[in-house]
């Protein structure tokens, strides 16, 4: 039976976690359709088709799947549901949101944020703050998955897929969006970044995470992220958070600065290509994980490291 | 209908306002769970368990809607083991009213409790049920929705602040790239984030008269949910660890290994 991943997109473009989520479908190994659902997303659509490995996009457009709500979406997977064995989307806060309705809609367990493809039935995926990786077989007929973006390459462009357009269910009307305020940033998405720069509760105040990690972070081309201590302090926005219940990441380089290392906390980041960590504390658990560390005052630090740079 | 039945019906609904929150029996957060030693489980003996912390706020907002006066009345629900007595006890000593116990021995699956929240909805007919957007234990973040899915209700997850009014509750919710705010028709599942609120610390007072509060014990037989797991647990590992790197001298160092050695910048 072939397998439905379910793109995320903004309607005129592929988020980048759903190419990861086509590698993990990829491993599974049979017939792959990307079902783009939006309203006006022709040119999702289109992007679609050009994903290495997917062997058809199937595109629904109509006004109620603008927002992706997950009333909507999970009702039009379960509606398409019936040809296939094996259900794929990226675990993402919309992908996290929908998919476990469309499992529960078709009676069947979901298995979260997987890291490894072991067998058909048989996924690798991380409890416990990813301290421990559990090894789960399905025996449901449909297995519903989400994937740990971080965990699987992003699927080439290169593909020629043809784009069929599917029918729209109704519109269930359960929910209405009022109003979205996205973080503006010239910056590169946090869980895309090649380099990521996050500050802790050690920056002390918003206005040093302006004045010496956003100079830093824009040096390097990096992605601000942050530790749920500076969040919670108001240092920066929510949607910084890097840590088990914010956003995981696995970038080439990760700078922590200021950031002391609780568990929950590397579970966000601990699978970085390179770990550096710059804190006064030379005990810190943060040094435990880092590949450089750097015992110091990061007010002294910061701007040292910047002149270094050029 | 004239405007004044309207609004007649919606304060009669206010006034017995019933929220259900489900509350899971977890290993506390700073334990560090370990793996035994024939890979088949993590080792739970001896653990200290507490409550997950998100429900400790689904609890919390459920108990402020109360103190607001917009409740009438809030349910804690747990299932599992005997001992998850204990969870619904804190929770009853944060505020809630009453607790259920779905007492089984059986591994119990997302899907599973989403089954059997839904046979209690049903007999409850909760206006409101406020999830914990994830348990830290299996991290599968499911429930709620499933639950949503099954009731064919709406859902609001990872709520990082709820108005409710009259039959309707606007929620604002934490996305990848920020904040959304939906509104969506009661009832309703919603999900708690982390900065959804502060949870208040049980004070000794309301722990003893949380002993008071009434606890129902039901089980999956009574209530006709099948529980059988759907995901079998083939092994458990520890992840790959990572080894302490090496300390550098100062910001030069840093950024001439970065790029000698690492090769990052």
């Amino acid at each position: 039976m072939a397998i439905l991943v379910i793109a995320e997109h903004d309607n005129s473009s592929i988020k980048a976690a759903t190419l990861n989520a086509v590698t993990a479908a990829g491993k599974i190994g049979a017939d792959l359709h990307l079902l783009v659902a939006g309203s006006g997303c022709a040119a999702a659509a289109a992007a679609a088709a050009k994903i290495a490995g997917v062997g058809k996009v199937l595109l629904v457009d109509a006004p109620h799947y603008a927002d992706q709500s997950p009333e909507n979406l999970a009702a039009l997977v379960v509606a398409n549901a019936a040809a296939y064995g094996h259900i794929v989307t990226a675990a993402t806060t919309v992908g996290k949101n929908f998919m476990p309705r469309v499992a529960a809609l078709l009676d069947v367990a979901q298995i979260s944020e997987i890291v490894a493809v072991e067998a058909p039935d048989t996924f690798v995926r991380p409890i416990y703050a990813g301290n421990v990786l559990a090894t789960v077989q399905s025996s449901d007929g449909v297995k519903v998955i989400t994937v740990r973006a971080t965990a699987f390459e992003a699927a080439a462009e290169g593909g020629s897929a043809a784009v069929e357009n599917l029918a729209a269910g109704p519109d269930l009307g359960q929910s209405k969006l009022i109003d979205r305020e996205l973080t503006k940033s010239a910056r590169p998405e946090l869980t895309a970044a090649k380099i990521i720069v996050s500050g802790g509760r050690g920056m002390g105040n918003g206005d040093n995470f302006h004045q010496l990690l956003e100079p830093l972070a824009d040096k390097l081309g990096a992605a601000l992220g942050a530790s749920r201590a500076a969040v919670d302090a108001g240092f920066v926005p929510n949607d910084y958070q890097v840590g088990q219940t914010g956003k995981i990441v696995a970038p080439q380089l990760y700078i922590a600065v200021g950031i002391s290392g609780a568990i929950q906390h590397l579970a966000g980041m601990k699978d970085s290509k390179v770990i550096v960590a710059i804190n006064k504390d030379a005990e810190a658990p943060i040094f435990q994980v880092a590949d450089y560390g750097l015992v110091g005052d990061l007010f002294e630090a910061l701007p040292a490291l910047l002149t270094e740079l050029g | 209908m004239a405007a004044f039945d309207v609004d007649y019906l919606e304060v009669i609904k206010e006034k017995v306002l019933k929220i259900l929150v489900p509350v899971k029996r977890v290993v506390d957060y700073n334990v560090k769970v370990r793996v035994k030693a024939d890979g088949s489980n993590v080792d739970l003996a001896n653990v200290k368990m507490s409550m997950n912390p998100f429900d400790e706020i689904a609890i919390e907002e459920a108990v402020r809607l109360k103190e607001a006066g917009i409740a009438s009345e809030v349910v804690a629900v747990s299932a599992g083991l005997a001992n998850c007595q204990e969870t619904l006890r804190t929770a009853m000593a944060i505020g809630a009213d009453r607790g259920i116990l779905i007492q089984s021995d059986v591994d119990l699956q997302p899907l599973a409790v989403a089954k059997l929240l839904q046979a209690v909805c049903e007999k409850e007919q909760p206006q409101v049920v406020i999830c914990g957007k994830q348990a830290i234990d299996d991290d599968a973040n499911q429930t709620g929705q499933m639950l949503a899915g099954l009731m064919n209700w709406p859902q609001a997850t990872f709520a990082s602040k709820v108005v409710v009014a009259g039959q309707q509750a606007t929620v604002t919710r934490e996305i990848d790239g920020g904040l959304e705010t939906i509104e969506i028709a009661l009832p309703a599942v919603l999900t708690a984030d982390l900065r959804l609120n502060e949870p208040r610390y049980a004070t000794l007072p309301n722990i003893m008269k949380a002993k008071r509060k009434p606890l129902e014990t039901t089980n999956p037989e009574t209530l006709g949910v099948d529980v059988t797991p759907r995901l079998k647990t083939l092994k458990v590992a520890e992840p790959p660890k990572r080894s302490a790197g090496i300390k550098v001298a100062d910001a030069a160092d840093l950024v001439m290994k970065l790029k000698t050695e690492a090769k990052v910048i």
